[in-house]
């Protein structure tokens, strides 16, 4: 074994004086499709992680950075097998063990944080139940002890009054304390690696940052290694010691974080950077006053909405007023809960506000009856967040992008054919996919998609509802530049409702902050951003990943 | 938080369903009242018209005013709704004794064989559906699922015979005539049990699958439960919901069952009482039978409901508005 490891080690980039806590050696998985053909998705990996290190493995969806990480831990999916190469821990292999064998380690010498705190808990126990788990498989401490063991835990993750919380279920808890719940299961019996799969792509981003501090802080008070596996060089740059990039399954960069970030050597790696909104300042776009007229004005919008019998209504909105001059984009920001999406909503006539006005092209929009409302959505289109799921999966594209026409129009079937053409051709897509079902098409051509589709009525006002955030970075910033053509092209202008004020300074030129349905700031974006006056917003700033370390 | 108002949420929807229950009482003795009522014959003239017995018309015209069968219909709705209320369930015309007493000689048996086959049939449906899941062996799991379709096309008395045939007649494990007690139910309450199980069955097999997809399964084994503690410790309890619904319907199908075994293997109960009464007709007791039926399948399914917050407390705080 050892005479192994030293006749290899002047072949791996970096010696590392101890033995690494993980270790991979051309770790290469496959799947198995329907016809039992293997399709390898994972090629050639090799990577190692030093005890207390973190290695952030950065890819896109489909990368193969979660299969690396299952294989690791050993639970691949049912069609997955590892076809060649060693996974290392502390020098064993165990990429043959036996789902025996690895239910010893799991839990105790590898753990996982889990990337959706909402789905990783069991909706019916307690989330106490949770963390005794662990205790309850790896240890023969008796019941009083494990609790014990328990509270201290969920105290030491930062959860207030774990006594009462360790009784609580998963729904009465919100997205941060369910993920530090799944960390105190992680860190139970202080694992020598802990693998964090997106552990925090589902969080908002100041909930992001307080969960990676606690990550940090635990990793030093233990020297536990972590394998961080990401789609966001942002949050890489902040927290990770070194950086693989994945692509196709194959490793395209591999080094420590200052010298992937600053002399990158793959062409991919440099896409990458130049792609993630979070990491570069430089490609804020230029301000635009807009022309003279107002395409959307929004006065004292409140938006409430009942939560039953003899209980006061719920305000989801609270006096929101903004313009967007034509021509302009006009960017929501916030987290969940903040109101965006209701406020949006309302923009698109989905609800009728409790109090306040809409004027949307010279229209007020609150006063509309049924049929004026309708003849209204010509001139506001929304696109959604989902490309996957905003599409029917049993229409050709040709018929998504027609569909509103059908419905608002008298046109004839051969100009709709023109149309749907002339569309296509403006959102770069090819011909060739008219006759396409949305399945055959990738993510960021299904969003393209959905562009056309709003676009097919000539409207005036486009609402983005967080319309690029379930993309890849290089698709995203792809997707942002045609929204970019198009409003010059067409005139648009557009509410661009985001999480991500990262994405903010590349589209918009006014910005809001929403917190809690209140409007905490606006103004031009390069004014909020160079000067915020809320302490919400100098926080959301703060927070936004890549902030820490990209800056030289 | 607002454990105050969560109380009298519960006490609130307590109070709703047991009004839901009382309704669906109601409603279920109306309509047996109306369709027993359409029905052409009469149990009394059947009874008395026997030219055996010799009876002039006058005197027929008295026994039947003694029953109360001359006055209007909807009197005698009233009256017989009256009786229920306070518990005097009225008189069977064939045997000539109140019903009350013959529900309380025939519903004990039903009881049992009804109780011990929907416990067995739970019992199949577990062992199936967990024997499936955690099967190796991708013949074996395909062999198990494919067991609930067969037990479910079975007709009831067709596999009492079977059972009968096999057992009794060619295996003389089983006495036919006066068994005892104990060996006497097993061929009944299997008869019952296997078609009540396929439906269980195939429900708790779907929903294990369900929510074995579930990424809070994975992460479970990633804290080295094996295959077996996460379905024990994880997966049944959300896998159970939709079992638990599937369950109470399925009760009019154990009442039904139990009507069929109790005539196929000669067993006196609720089942023998009800086809002798559909024979000469006794309203009575077919009025008896029905809000008995009816008040079962009620509180079954109340007791479902109330399980429901019980084992998903999801629910718990939603109850008030569940209705």
């Amino acid at each position: 074994m050892n005479g192994a490891l030293t006749e290899l080690a002047p072949a791996l980039e970096s010696v590392p004086v101890q033995v690494p806590v993980l270790e991979l050696r051309n770790l290469s998985v496959s799947y198995a499709d329907g016809h039992r053909t293997l399709r390898r998705v994972v090629h050639d990996v090799s990577l190692s992680v030093a005890p207390g290190e973190v290695l952030a493995l950065v890819g896109e969806s489909g990368s193969g950075k979660s299969t690396t990480a299952q294989a690791v831990i050993g639970l691949l999916a049912g069609n997955g097998r590892i076809d060649g190469g060693a996974i290392m821990l502390n020098g064993t292999d165990i990429s043959g063990w036996s789902q025996k064998r690895l239910e010893a380690i799991r839990g105790q010498k590898i753990s996982l944080i889990p990337q959706d705190p909402t789905s990783s808990l069991n909706p019916v126990l307690t989330v106490g139940a949770h963390v005794d788990e662990v205790l309850r498989l790896h240890t023969k401490l008796p019941k009083d002890q494990r609790r014990q063991r328990v509270l201290e835990l969920l105290e030491r993750v930062g959860i207030p009054d774990p006594s009462r919380r360790a009784k609580q279920f998963a729904h009465e808890l919100s997205g941060g304390m369910k993920q530090r719940v799944l960390i105190a299961a992680a860190i139970a019996l202080q694992p020598q690696l802990i693998i964090a799969d997106e552990a925090t792509s589902a969080l908002d981003v100041t909930v992001q940052q307080r969960i990676l501090d606690l990550v940090d802080d635990l990793r030093t008070e233990f020297g536990t290694a972590v394998l961080f596996v990401t789609h966001d060089l942002g949050v890489a740059a902040d927290r990770a010691d070194r950086i693989v990039v994945l692509k196709g399954g194959q490793v395209q960069e591999h080094g420590t974080t200052a010298d992937v970030l600053r002399t990158p050597s793959s062409p991919y790696t440099r896409q990458l950077l130049a792609d993630a909104p979070s990491i570069l300042t430089g490609n804020a776009r230029e301000f635009r006053a807009g022309g003279a007229d107002n395409a959307v004005e929004v006065r004292n919008l409140v938006q409430d909405f009942p939560t039953g019998r003899n209980l006061p209504d719920f305000r989801a909105v609270d006096d929101v007023s903004f313009n967007v001059p034509r021509g302009t984009t006009h960017a929501i920001v916030g987290e969940s809960g903040s109101g965006k999406t209701t406020t949006a909503r309302a923009l698109a006539g989905f609800h009728r506000p409790t109090e306040g006005t809409i004027v949307i092209a010279g229209q007020d929009v609150t006063g509309l009856d049924a049929k004026g409302l309708r003849r209204f959505r010509q001139q506001v289109q929304l696109v959604y967040q989902n490309p996957f799921t905003s599409l029917d999966p049993r229409q050709t594209i040709a018929r998504i992008i027609e569909e509103p026409l059908l419905n608002f129009g008298t046109i004839p079937k051969p100009r709709r054919k023109e149309v749907v053409k002339e569309l296509l051709e403006r959102v770069r897509l090819p011909e060739a996919l008219l006759h396409k079902h949305p399945h055959e098409l990738s993510g960021g051509q299904r969003q393209r998609v959905a562009i056309a589709r709003a676009l097919v009525l000539k409207p005036q006002v486009l609402i983005l509802d967080e319309a690029v955030s379930a993309l890849d970075v290089t698709v995203q910033s792809q997707i942002l530049a045609l929204l970019e053509d198009l409003q010059q092209e067409l005139e648009l202008s557009y509410v661009f409702i985001t999480h991500d004020l990262a994405v903010v300074r590349q589209i918009a030129d006014t910005v809001s902050v929403m917190s809690g349905g209140r409007q905490v700031e606006i103004g031009t974006v390069s004014e909020v951003f160079a000067n915020p006056q809320h302490p919400y917003t100098q926080a959301l700033i703060n927070a936004i990943p890549g902030n820490r370390k990209a800056q030289p | 938080m607002a454990s105050g108002s969560t109380s009298t949420d519960m006490q609130r929807y307590l109070l709703n369903r047991i009004g839901q229950a009382a309704l669906v009482l109601w409603a279920a003795f109306t309509v047996a009242f109306v369709l027993l009522q359409a029905l052409p014959g009469d149990a009394l003239m059947i009874k008395y018209q026997n030219p055996d017995l010799g009876l002039s018309p006058a005197e027929i015209q008295d026994i039947r005013a003694s029953y109360g069968a001359d006055s209007p219909l909807f009197v005698q709705y009233l009256n017989t709704l009256g009786d229920f209320l306070r518990g005097n369930f009225g008189y069977s015309v064939q045997a000539g004794v109140p019903v009350v007493e013959q529900l309380a000689a025939s519903v004990p048996a039903t009881l049992s064989l009804a109780g011990l086959g929907f416990l067995a049939a739970v019992v199949l449906a577990l062992a199936i559906a967990f024997l499936s899941s955690l099967s190796e062996f991708a013949w074996l799991r395909n062999a198990l699922i494919a067991l609930p379709s067969i037990f479910v096309s079975v007709p009831v008395f067709w596999l009492g015979i079977v059972l009968i045939q096999i057992f009794s007649f060619q295996l003389k494990l089983i006495p036919v005539i006066n068994p005892p007690a104990g060996l006497g139910l097993i061929l009944p309450v299997a008869t019952l049990a296997i078609p009540i199980s396929a439906p269980l069955a195939q429900v708790l097999i779907r929903s294990i699958d369900d929510v074995r997809t579930q990424p809070f399964v994975g992460v479970a084994r990633s804290r080295g439960g094996s295959n077996a503690w996460v379905l024990s410790h994880h997966v049944v309890r959300n896998a159970i919901l939709p079992t638990l619904t599937i369950a109470g319907v399925l009760l009019g199908e154990l009442i039904g069952g139990a009507v069929v075994t109790e005539t196929v293997f000669g067993r006196t109960g609720v089942g023998q009482l009800t086809q002798q009464a559909v024979n000469s007709q006794d309203v009575a007791v077919l009025q008896a039978v029905v809000v008995l039926a009816a008040t079962a399948f009620v509180l079954v399914n109340l007791a479902v409901d109330l399980m429901y917050p019980v084992l998903d407390p999801r629910l718990k705080r939603k109850t008030g508005a569940l209705t």
